[in-house]
């Protein structure tokens, strides 16, 4: 094993490149997706703490956040079709109904 | 040495694919580079000694949310790019404000290095040869001291199916009078 | 010496036997496939009382040859708006997600690439279910109807049936305690019995699955050419297609090898702990040299020289083979390759065995229509498949903990299973009894 500070690197550098798509695109598609790379992102660091202290809590944590992080992109999904089914639109520009 | 050359192979695979990922104009491309994200954290779960959580990843992530995705990317797919007046300034901040970010985190992280005791805690990683079987102790966990939230996360599962279903159900019109 | 090479030395060192392994599952299992197909064919005809491929060699035994030629020569045709990136990688994720599955198992107790995986049948499992992308991505990157129908449609499929065979592997986990898979193996040798006789529901359940996961009739809807040219592989010419059918093959191996490995004892002789039967160790020897002696007998039948020929090069292949075989009772210091050697030819039979199932009933039974198809997999293999893991646990906890022999628990357990299956299949016909009658009522000759 590397030492910790490699693999923080890797989640923190993950961790952005998901905020960054978040923030940044405009269809909302991408956006969830994004949002699974940030979940990644939080597994690698609890994996890598599970090893280090030799406790398997963090790796029963993250197999939560996978479960977890299926259900949310179900539901997100349905909710995007849902709403495509009736804007015809998937570009968050456009999702704007509550506007004033 | 082949711990090395593994990490960084995953690691390069992981971040260039997801850089890849974000800047993809086809979304199809970018549901593509996400799956090989994913395979490439599942690797560095693996170099990890968690195994049980690489096969996790293959299986539900790779292999379910990412199948849903694809799915999901050909009902709603789009054939006109529509190029209307966007917020070009959004890009810019974005960018901005992540950098300052990773440069926060990055002195924090390399900071602490220098203090006495190596910093942040003492990698007393355990040896490999003498871990117990991951999968073993996982499921022992699971089923003893995390009994309650595993049961949560089957009820979660269980609404976010139903949830699923009835969001993206076929409503009928079925209003006449 | 330069440490980077001292290291890649190392490695090599230590890991030559996978890397060999690797490379000949590589290169040898695309063959296989193909010989497979012509297995295939030839047993297709023999079922329709024809020959089959009998031209291109003797007996068509280089039909497949023939074939990769001509696919590998074909003009390479992409459809024009079609993703050029994701046509091209979606065969490629189909192959390599066969391939790669394939070499996590054992064929035998000594042939394998991987040493031993802690998490062995899920991993086969899991990244078998990788191929789905590959299916769906290139029905998706053809740009044509009847690409994206037929990847939707098998897609569908896949994922319903991966969930009753993923329970029906279960059922048998639950036997052998382990994802390891020479300990499931030694589970079966220590129960002195297959695990298909404690757990038979959970065999043809799996079965069942395994059937639609490949896409095999009766459940190939998605690819049939009399429904939608071929689903999603129509817009593949030439090689691609040839990787796309690869695949399909090799997929066929990896899920006969699951099937073997968990429910039919894998490596072990039938029996393997009754000792007046250790004769049945002569097996493999008797069975080879009584084939190479049956092409004998036939090369004195042939109408052709040639033919003639041929018969008896393949009986002279025979007897060298069982002359193998034969080396580690005659020569001792060859004695340690025995287990190897027989375990890999009782995984082999086994693995034909199973395939030949497939391949009987595809040329027996009609296709299943597509909402009938997710009907079987959601309504009844899929409640079928929990009542069953439910039942084996119910039946090791009876033999555990309140003593009961094992077999009375078994079959009372496996009784119960059954039940519910009649059951289940009792409301399916009530179901499409009532359908046919409500469609029958609602016509009306004299209305308007």
């Amino acid at each position: 094993m590397m030492s910790p500070a490699h693999y923080l690197f890797l989640s923190l550098a993950l961790f952005l490149i998901g905020c960054i798509g978040v923030v940044t695109r405009r269809n909302v598609i991408v956006v969830l997706m994004s949002i699974e790379l940030i979940l990644n992102a939080v597994n690698i660091n609890l994996v890598l703490f599970s090893r280090v202290f030799g406790d398997v809590a963090g790796q029963v944590f993250a197999l939560f956040i996978i479960a977890d992080a299926a259900a949310e992109a179900a539901v997100g999904l349905g909710i995007i079709i849902a709403f495509f089914r009736n804007r015809e639109t998937v570009l968050a520009d456009e999702m704007d109904l509550l506007k004033w | 040495m082949l711990d090395s050359i593994l990490f960084y192979f995953f690691a390069g695979v992981a971040v260039l694919s997801a850089a890849l990922m974000i800047t993809r104009r086809n979304v199809m491309h970018s549901a593509v580079f996400l799956v090989t994200t994913l395979l490439a954290i599942a690797g560095i779960f693996l170099q990890l000694h968690a195994e049980f959580l690489f096969v996790t990843q293959i299986i539900v992530y790779v292999g379910g949310i990412m199948v849903l995705f694809i799915f999901v990317i050909m009902l709603v797919r789009l054939d006109v790019a529509i190029h209307k007046m966007r917020f070009r300034l959004q890009k810019f901040v974005a960018v901005l404000v992540t950098v300052v970010l990773g440069l926060e985190l990055f002195v924090i992280l390399h900071s602490a290095g220098q203090l006495p005791g190596g910093g942040l805690f003492v990698p007393g990683s355990a040896n490999p040869d003498k871990l117990a079987p991951n999968s073993e102790k996982l499921a022992t966990s699971l089923f003893s001291n995390y009994l309650l939230p595993f049961e949560i996360a089957s009820v979660l599962l269980l609404v976010a199916m139903v949830g699923a279903v009835v969001m993206a159900k076929n409503r009928k019109r079925t209003d006449e009078p | 010496m330069n440490p980077t090479a001292q290291a890649i030395l190392q490695f090599l060192q230590t890991y030559w036997v996978e890397l060999v392994c690797g490379v000949v599952i590589v290169a040898v299992v695309p063959l296989i496939a193909g010989y497979v197909v012509l297995v295939e064919r030839k047993l297709m005809a023999d079922m329709q009382a024809r020959l089959g491929p009998m031209r291109v060699g003797p007996h068509g035994l280089l039909q497949p040859i023939a074939d990769a030629v001509k696919l590998l020569i074909k003009e390479d045709i992409v459809p024009r708006d079609s993703d050029a990136f994701i046509f091209w990688f979606a065969p490629v994720i189909s192959m390599v997600a066969a391939l790669t599955s394939l070499g996590a198992l054992y064929f035998g107790p000594a042939f394998r690439v991987a040493n031993d995986i802690n998490v062995g049948i899920l991993f086969v499992v899991g990244v078998s279910s990788l191929g789905f992308l590959g299916i769906i991505l290139g029905g998706w990157a053809s740009n044509s109807h009847y690409s994206i129908l037929g990847a939707i449609r098998s897609t569908a499929q896949l994922v319903s049936y991966e969930t009753a065979g993923g329970l029906a592997i279960i059922s048998a986990l639950l036997l052998s305690g382990t994802l390891k898979i020479q300990a499931i193996v030694d589970a079966q040798s220590q129960y002195h019995v297959w695990f298909i006789f404690l757990a038979p529901v959970g065999f043809f359940t799996y079965l069942v699955a395994s059937i639609a996961e490949t896409n095999r009739a009766p459940f190939d809807l998605p690819e049939a050419e009399s429904e939608l040219v071929a689903g999603y592989m129509t817009e593949y010419s030439g090689f691609r297609w040839a990787l796309y059918f690869l695949g399909e093959y090799a997929n066929m191996i990896v899920v006969a090898s699951v099937a073997t490995t968990l429910f039919l004892g894998g490596w072990l002789r039938p029996f393997p702990n009754v000792h007046w039967l250790n004769w049945l160790d002569f097996l493999p020897v008797l069975l080879i040299t009584a084939v190479g002696a049956y092409c004998l007998y036939r090369a004195g039948k042939q109408p052709v020289k040639v033919q003639a020929g041929f018969m008896w090069a393949v009986a002279l292949g025979c007897f060298a083979v069982a002359l193998m075989f034969l080396a580690p009772w005659i020569f001792a210091p060859l004695r340690f390759a025995l287990p190897g050697l027989n375990g890999a030819f009782w995984f082999l039979l086994k693995i034909s065995g199973y395939i030949y199932i497939f391949m009987w009933l595809r040329f027996t039974l009609p296709r299943y229509r597509f909402d009938q198809l997710m009907h079987l997999g959601w309504y009844i293999l899929i409640p079928l498949a929990i009542v069953n893991v439910f039942s084996v646990g119910v039946a090791m906890l009876l033999e555990s903990e309140f003593g009961w022999n094992r077999w009375l628990a078994m079959m009372i357990t496996t009784a119960f299973t059954l039940a519910v299956s009649v059951y289940l299949v009792h409301l399916n016909d009530k179901r499409t009894a009532a359908a046919s009658s409500a469609t029958a009522v609602a016509t009306d000759s004299y209305a308007g």
